[in-house]
């Protein structure tokens, strides 16, 4: 089980007995569906409801970070059918927190999906499941009939004249359907292949109706902010950078796992909280907002607090709050010829400079790596990403580019080196026990 | 039924038919296609893997047409176009496993098992495929089996008791 830890729970409060804790008893008892209720029998007009989110400054969880209470308000009001949608395909490397979610609290999750639906006058949703995860699928699927049997999902919820039902889609191993038009397709029975844009999903969604498309932690956290008030969130974290923020910690650390605390909180009490550095190695170098963020050196990450502005403003993205980290024993053209390669994998192949870009970056990175570099290549690689960015339906161009530019622009003399001498600078028996697969001494 | 003929037959069984009903009823009465990737995972699991034969009883039965069908099932990693062994290991070799071992979990299942990635056992016991990410980087090295079951922290005993409980 992933391990928790955390300065201020708030997603996390129902994690505490782990899987004994995600039913719906576990989560009325710790005052959940009291937000929904709240606000049905109050009758709150959703204008207000989005007042109070847009007040909370929460931004989607997902990886751009976009206002959520704005997003809302883009729903045109008058349309008869409209949807809202989950985004669980967690697949950006490095990311595990929506399986947590939905694994260990998945009434928070379904909770915040009904509330939004009122607030944009949904009748019907999707959460679409990440293919790998199936037992959480299943649970999703239970936790659906809980709340269905105790009348927060159909028709007249709680009594009221608001009606809205909820299923849950899974998906079958596609990175490409995280990206939400891509994801809307794949619900309507297609390849995921994302959609050019405008429109947005807001104006042509799912079946070409309006639709509200959010991450999985973003709907997580509206009870929540329901519950304290959008100012007192937006008061946890720091002006700009609302709440919580879960991080999924991965790689060189003694303790894996999720760690919920406060938008603003030091990268160094993050580190320190996930155990610190695997056999009190040194840190390299750390992708502070899964594999799709820009690489930082560990002196400019030991320097930077987790939230949206402190990484922007040192070169990379928040991205997903999935945070990499990597120690001295990590060939950096290894680790970037391995992530090239999901980029070329996952491409959906509509545009030219990402379909034959991605190719090309991972190509260009793992002759490098095997030792048949050749001098020009990383202006060539360089190249190439110019030849990528900006120019393609999705973010996904983009994001095979990021990794290729930044670790070329951080590690450049560890490229130089392979190029030069045709092997790793990093000694590959010291790379091979720094995974922690094989025992000190063992074959 | 005969599970043998099942197994031959294109024809779903009744079973995997109610099944695909129930996902069909998840969404408006006009979208029946949005059920394709859900019936086609309940075929192939009856199936083991997916015929062209299969992906055009899939599409019959939702109504659409079999090159439809046919293309979400190429696109989409986890469904099987050829056959596979009895067991389908997936392991996640993407960075964020392989900073704590999951190309070294991949290189020891190898090696135990004789095979390479996207090769199965002579006995048509095993079969290894290369993951991406799974979402549970945190749980690294991870693999699954069938698609359906994650196996965590998998290392070298890990992975020897799991080989040894597959029949
Ligand atoms: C290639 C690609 C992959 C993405 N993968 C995910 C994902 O796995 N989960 C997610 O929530 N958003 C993902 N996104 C972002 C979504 O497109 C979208 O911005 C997000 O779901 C919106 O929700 P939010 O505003 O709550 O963040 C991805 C985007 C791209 C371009
Ligand atoms: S950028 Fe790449 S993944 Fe995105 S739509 Fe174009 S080809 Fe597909
Ligand atoms: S990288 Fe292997 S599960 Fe994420």
């Amino acid at each position: 089980m992933a391990l928790i830890d955390t300065i201020n729970p708030l997603l996390t409060t129902g994690w505490a007995k782990g899987d004994a804790g995600w039913s719906l008893k576990d989560y009325e008892a710790r005052g959940g569906y009291k937000q929904l209720r709240r606000v049905l029998e109050s009758k709150m007009t959703p204008d207000d409801l989005i007042a109070e989110i847009k007040k909370s400054v929460l931004r989607g969880r997902g990886g751009a970070g976009f206002p959520t209470g704005l997003k809302w308000s883009f729903m045109p009001k008058a349309a008869p059918e409209k949807y809202v949608v989950c985004n669980t395909d967690e697949g950006e490397p490095g990311t595990f927190k929506d399986r947590d979610l939905l694994r260990f609290d998945p009434h928070s999750t379904i909770e915040g999906m009904i509330i939004a639906a009122y607030a944009v006058g949904a009748k019907r949703g999707y959460n679409y499941i990440h293919g790998e995860i199936f037992e959480i699928y299943q649970r999703f699927e239970e936790a659906l009939d809980q709340a269905r049997a105790a009348g927060y999902l159909g028709s007249n919820i709680l009594g009221s004249d608001f009606s809205f039902d909820l299923f849950a889609h899974h998906g079958w191993g596609a990175y490409i359907c995280g990206e939400e038009t891509g994801l809307l397709e794949s619900i309507e029975g297609k390849k995921g292949q994302p959609r050019y844009k405008p429109p947005f999903p807001a104006n042509f969604g799912l079946y070409g109706k309006p639709t509200t498309i959010n991450n999985t932690e973003t709907f997580a956290a509206i009870p929540f902010i329901l519950g304290m008030g959008g100012e007192a969130y937006l008061g946890l974290g720091k002006p700009n950078n609302g709440g919580t923020k879960l991080f999924s910690v991965s790689g060189h650390v003694n303790r894996p796992g999720n760690y919920e605390v406060p938008m603003g909180t030091p990268f160094a009490k993050l580190l320190e909280m996930a155990g610190g550095m695997r056999g009190g190695r040194k840190l390299k170098a750390v992708i502070p907002g899964g594999s799709s963020a820009p690489v930082l050196p560990a002196d400019v990450m030991m320097e930077c607090t987790m939230d949206y502005d402190s990484i922007a403003k040192a070169g990379s993205m928040l991205g997903s709050g999935a945070v990499i980290v990597m120690d001295e024993t990590v060939c950096m053209v290894k680790a970037l010829e391995r992530l090239s390669y999901f980029y070329f994998e996952e491409s959906c192949g509509q545009c030219t400079p990402c379909r034959e870009g991605s190719g090309w970056l991972y190509r260009v990175v793992h002759r490098i790596e095997h030792g048949q570099g050749r001098p020009e290549d990383l202006d060539l690689l360089n190249r190439v990403t110019d030849n990528m960015m900006g120019k393609t339906i999705c973010a996904l161009a983009a994001a095979a580019a990021f990794p290729v530019r930044s670790f070329i622009k951080h590690f450049k003399t560890e490229f130089e080196y392979h190029i030069e001498n045709k092997k790793c600078l990093i000694d590959p028996e010291v790379q091979r026990m720094g995974s922690g697969f094989f025992k000190a001494g063992a074959a | 039924m005969n599970t043998h003929n099942a197994m031959l037959s294109p024809e779903l069984s009744a079973a995997a038919l109610r099944k695909i009903d129930r996902e069909v009823a998840k969404y408006p009465a006009d979208q029946k296609q949005s059920a394709v990737m859900a019936a086609l995972v309940i075929a192939q699991d009856e199936k083991g893997w997916l015929s062209k034969e299969t992906i055009a009883a899939v599409a019959g039965y939702l109504g659409m047409a079999p090159i439809a069908a046919y293309e979400v099932a190429s696109f989409y990693n986890m469904y099987d176009l050829h056959p596979v062994g009895r067991y389908k290991l997936t392991v996640c070799t993407n960075l964020p496993c392989a900073l704590s071992g999951g190309v070294h979990a991949a290189d020891y299942v190898k090696q135990k098992l004789g095979i390479d990635f996207n090769e199965t056992t002579p006995d048509g016991k095993f079969t290894l495929k290369e993951g991406e990410c799974m979402g549970a980087c945190g749980d690294a090295p991870v693999l699954l089996v069938n698609n359906k079951r994650m196996c965590s922290f998998m290392l070298p005993e890990q992975i020897d008791k799991l080989l040894a409980e597959c029949k």
